[in-house]
C-alpha cells in the first residue's frame, strides 16, 4: 500500500517555452498532477458524493456575494438596518446579491448536513479518516459561528434577540459567565459595540479560519483518499504499475460529474432566490424585517432552521445550565464518532439491521428536533422534544454497544460497480 | 590575558543549545501573552458605554396601582410595578411552587431580599430580562386566567422559553430559568422618586 501513487505515464513530460519557464519556478504541472489528474478516487461514487464539491461552490458564492455586500453595508446601530434596505431597494441588483447571500447561507447548511450524513452512511469518519472528520467538524463549527454573526448584521428584531439569547448562553458558565458575556457584548446589553465586532469577525476573521480549515480538510483527504459507498480501501487493490484497480483520476472523471451536480444545484438554488427567497420564514424570518428593538421581544423567538435541532434540545431541558450544556454536547459528540463506532464494517450496506435502525432513528430525531425548535416551547412540543433529545443522545452513547451487535454482511474485496 | 577557547564545529554543546532554545521560546511566549492584553481588553465596555450606563430616574407616583412602567437603565428594561394590596397578598400561598422562594440563590441587593423583593411592598423594581436567556417576560397580572392555569397568582411569562415568575419576580417550578428575576440597585432620594443604578452601598456603580 503506497502512500502516494505515481502511476506510470501520468508523470508530465518536460515542457518547453513559457510553460517550461513557468514550471521551473512554480510547480503548476506538479500541483495539477498531484491534486487532480494523478489523484485517484474510487469509481463507485454515488449521488451522496456531490455535496463536498457543492459545499466548495457555495463557499465561493458566499465569499463573492459577501465582498459585494460589504461595499454597501454600513455596520452600526443607526445604519445597519437602513443600509440593508438601501441594498434591497436602491443598489442596482442589490436585492439579487443579498438574496444570493442569504439563500446561500441556508444552502451551505443543506449541503453540509447532507455531506455529513454521507459520512454517517458509509463510515467515512472511521480510521484512517479520523482527522479528516475532525477537520470537517471544525469547518462546521466555524460555519455555525459565521452564520450566527451574519444573521445579526441586518439588525432586525430577530437579529437583536437571537444575539441576546445566544450570547446569554455563555452566562450559564459558572463563575466567569456574567463578566464573559459583558466582554463579548462590549456593553451592558447587545449594542453598537457588539454589532461592529460581529461584523469584523463575520467579514474577516471567521472567513479566514474557514478557508484555512477547508484547505486542511482537502489536504487530509488527499492523504487518506476518499472513502466510498462500500467502505473498503481502494488502495488495497493496486495494479503492478501502481494504479488503484477501483480508482479513476479525479480529473477529468469526477470534475465532469461534479459540474453536472453544480448545474442541478444552481437550477434549484436560483428558483429559491428568485421566487421564494424567505422560504416561508425559514431562510429569512418575518420579525427581521422590523428594526431591532431592545424593548420588544418578538412573540416567538426561533433561530434560522439550521440551528433549530440544537435549540430544541436547549429548550427541552428544564434547567438552564444543563440545557446549555446538553446543547453544546449535542454538537461536540460528533467529534467522537470515529471512536464510538466499533462496527467491524464501515458502510451501512454491510452493517446489520440494528445499526441501520439506529441511524434511521437518529435521522428522524434530528429532523424532528429541527421541526420542534421552530415551534413554541409549550405543551406536547416540549414533551416530544425531550423524547427526541433522549433518542439523539442514545444514538451516540449506545453506539459502542449496538455497533458490535448483529452479524454484518460479508464485505466484497472489490467495490460494487456496474458500468453504465 | 586568558586565552580564547576555540570550540570546533563538531563540538556542539547540545544541552546548552536546548536550554537557550527553551528559554527563548518561553520568553517569547510571555511576550505574546502581554501583547494579547490590549486586544482582549479592547472588547470590554468602552468609556462611552460606561458613561451611558449612568443612573436613571422615574417618578413612581405617576404609575397607577396595578400598572407597570418600563424604564431603561444600562440598555436593560427596568420593570416598575405599583402593586395593589391584593397583588401583595397574592405573593403568599404558592411557596411550594417556587424554585427559590426566599431568593437565596438569586441576584438582588440586601434590602430586596425579602418577601416583596423590594424596598417598599407596593413598588416592585426588576430588571426586565429573563434570567434564562434574556428575553423580555410579558406581564400576566390577571390571576387564574385560562391560558396560565387556575393556580396562577399573577406575574410574568417569558414568551421565548416559557419561564414563569410571580409578582415578586420569583421563578416557578418547571421553568427553564433557574433563578428569580434580578433586582437592580436603587433608592428613593425623596418619597416615590425612584433612582435606578445607585444605592447606599454602591454610589453610581452597578
Amino acid at each position: 500500500m503506497a502512500a502516494v501513487h505515481r502511476p506510470q505515464g501520468s508523470s508530465t513530460p518536460e515542457r518547453k517555452g513559457f510553460l517550461g519557464w513557468l514550471n521551473k519556478r512554480l510547480p503548476v504541472d506538479e500541483f495539477i498532477r498531484s491534486q487532480l489528474t494523478g489523484y485517484y478516487a474510487p469509481k463507485n461514487f454515488n449521488i451522496w458524493y456531490f455535496f463536498g464539491s457543492l459545499a466548495l461552490v457555495v463557499l465561493v458564492l458566499q465569499l463573492v456575494t459577501g465582498i459585494f455586500l460589504t461595499m454597501f453595508y454600513k455596520p452600526g446601530e443607526a445604519t445597519s438596518f437602513d443600509s440593508v434596505e438601501f441594498i434591497m431597494r436602491e443598489v442596482n441588483f442589490g436585492w439579487l446579491i443579498r438574496y444570493l447571500h442569504s439563500t446561500g447561507a441556508s444552502a451551505f447548511f443543506i449541503v453540509v448536513y447532507l455531506h455529513m450524513f454521507r459520512a454517517f452512511l458509509y463510515g467515512s469518519y472511521r480510521a484512517p479518516r479520523e482527522l479528516l472528520w475532525i477537520l470537517g467538524m471544525l469547518v462546521y463549527l466555524a460555519l455555525m459561528a459565521e452564520a450566527f454573526m451574519g444573521y445579526v448584521l441586518p439588525w432586525g428584531n430577530m437579529s437583536f434577540w437571537g444575539a441576546q439569547v445566544i450570547v446569554n448562553l455563555f452566562s450559564t458558565i459558572p463563575a466567569i459567565g456574567p463578566p464573559l458575556v459583558e466582554w463579548i457584548r462590549g456593553d451592558y446589553g447587545i449594542a453598537d459595540a457588539t454589532l461592529n465586532r460581529f461584523f469584523s469577525l463575520h467579514v474577516v476573521a471567521v472567513p479566514l479560519a474557514l478557508l484555512l480549515l477547508v484547505m486542511l480538510h482537502l489536504v487530509a483527504l488527499r492523504q487518506t483518499g476518499s472513502n466510498n459507498p462500500d467502505g473498503i480501501e481502494i488502495k488495497k487493490n493496486i495494479t503492478p504499475d501502481g494504479f488503484p484497480l477501483d480508482g479513476i483520476p479525479f480529473h477529468p472523471y469526477y470534475t465532469v460529474k461534479d459540474v453536472v451536480g453544480v448545474g442541478v444545484f444552481f437550477v434549484l438554488f436560483t428558483i429559491v432566490v428568485f421566487f421564494v427567497p424567505t422560504f416561508g420564514g425559514l431562510f429569512l424570518e418575518g420579525p427581521n424585517f422590523e428594526p431591532a428593538n431592545p424593548m420588544s421581544t418578538p412573540e416567538h423567538i426561533a433561530p434560522v432552521w439550521y440551528f433549530t435541532p440544537y435549540y430544541a434540545i436547549l429548550r427541552a431541558v428544564p434547567d438552564q445550565r444543563m440545557g446549555a450544556l446538553l446543547m453544546g454536547l449535542a454538537v461536540f459528540v460528533f467529534f467522537l464518532m470515529p471512536w464510538l463506532d466499533r462496527s467491524p464494517v464501515k458502510s451501512i450496506r454491510y452493517k446489520p439491521f440494528i445499526s441501520k435502525l439506529a441511524l434511521a432513528i437518529f435521522a428522524v430525531s434530528f429532523v424532528s428536533l429541527g421541526y420542534l425548535g421552530l415551534q413554541p416551547a409549550e405543551g406536547s412540543y416540549v414533551m416530544l422534544a425531550r423524547i427526541f433529545t433522549v433518542l439523539y443522545f442514545a444514538f451516540f452513547v449506545l453506539m459502542p454497544i449496538y455497533s458490535r451487535m448483529g452479524q454484518p454482511k460479508p464485505v466484497p474485496e472489490r467495490v460494487t460497480y456496474h458500468a453504465h | 590575558m586568558a586565552e580564547n577557547v576555540v570550540v570546533g564545529d563538531d563540538a556542539v554543546d547540545l544541552s546548552r543549545r536546548k536550554f537557550l532554545t527553551t528559554a527563548t521560546v518561553a520568553t517569547g511566549a510571555v511576550g505574546a501573552v502581554f501583547a494579547a492584553v490590549p486586544f482582549i481588553a479592547s472588547w470590554s465596555p468602552s468609556e462611552r458605554a460606561k458613561a451611558l450606563g449612568a443612573p436613571a430616574e422615574l417618578d413612581v407616583s405617576k404609575i397607577e396601582p396595578g400598572q407597570m412602567a418600563i424604564m431603561t437603565w444600562r440598555r436593560q428594561p427596568i420593570y416598575v410595578v405599583r402593586r395593589t394590596p391584593e397583588m401583595v397578598e397574592h405573593l403568599k400561598g404558592h411557596d411550594e411552587l417556587l424554585k427559590d422562594k426566599d431568593s437565596e440563590s438569586s441576584d438582588q441587593p440586601p434590602y430586596a431580599k425579602n418577601l416583596f423583593r423590594a424596598r417598599l411592598p407596593d413598588v416592585l423594581v426588576l430588571i426586565g430580562t429573563c434570567t434564562h436567556l434574556g428575553c423580555l417576560p410579558k406581564q400576566r397580572f390577571e390571576p387564574a386566567t385560562p391560558d396560565m392555569g387556575a393556580y396562577w397568582p399573577g406575574g410574568f411569562f417569558c414568551p421565548c422559553h416559557g419561564s414563569r415568575f410571580d409578582l415578586a419576580g420569583r421563578v416557578f417550578n418547571g421553568s427553564p430559568a433557574s433563578v428569580n428575576l434580578r433586582v437592580p440597585p436603587y433608592e428613593y432620594p425623596s418619597p416615590l422618586k425612584l433612582v435606578v443604578g445607585v444605592d447606599e452601598t454602591q454610589k453610581g456603580a452597578a
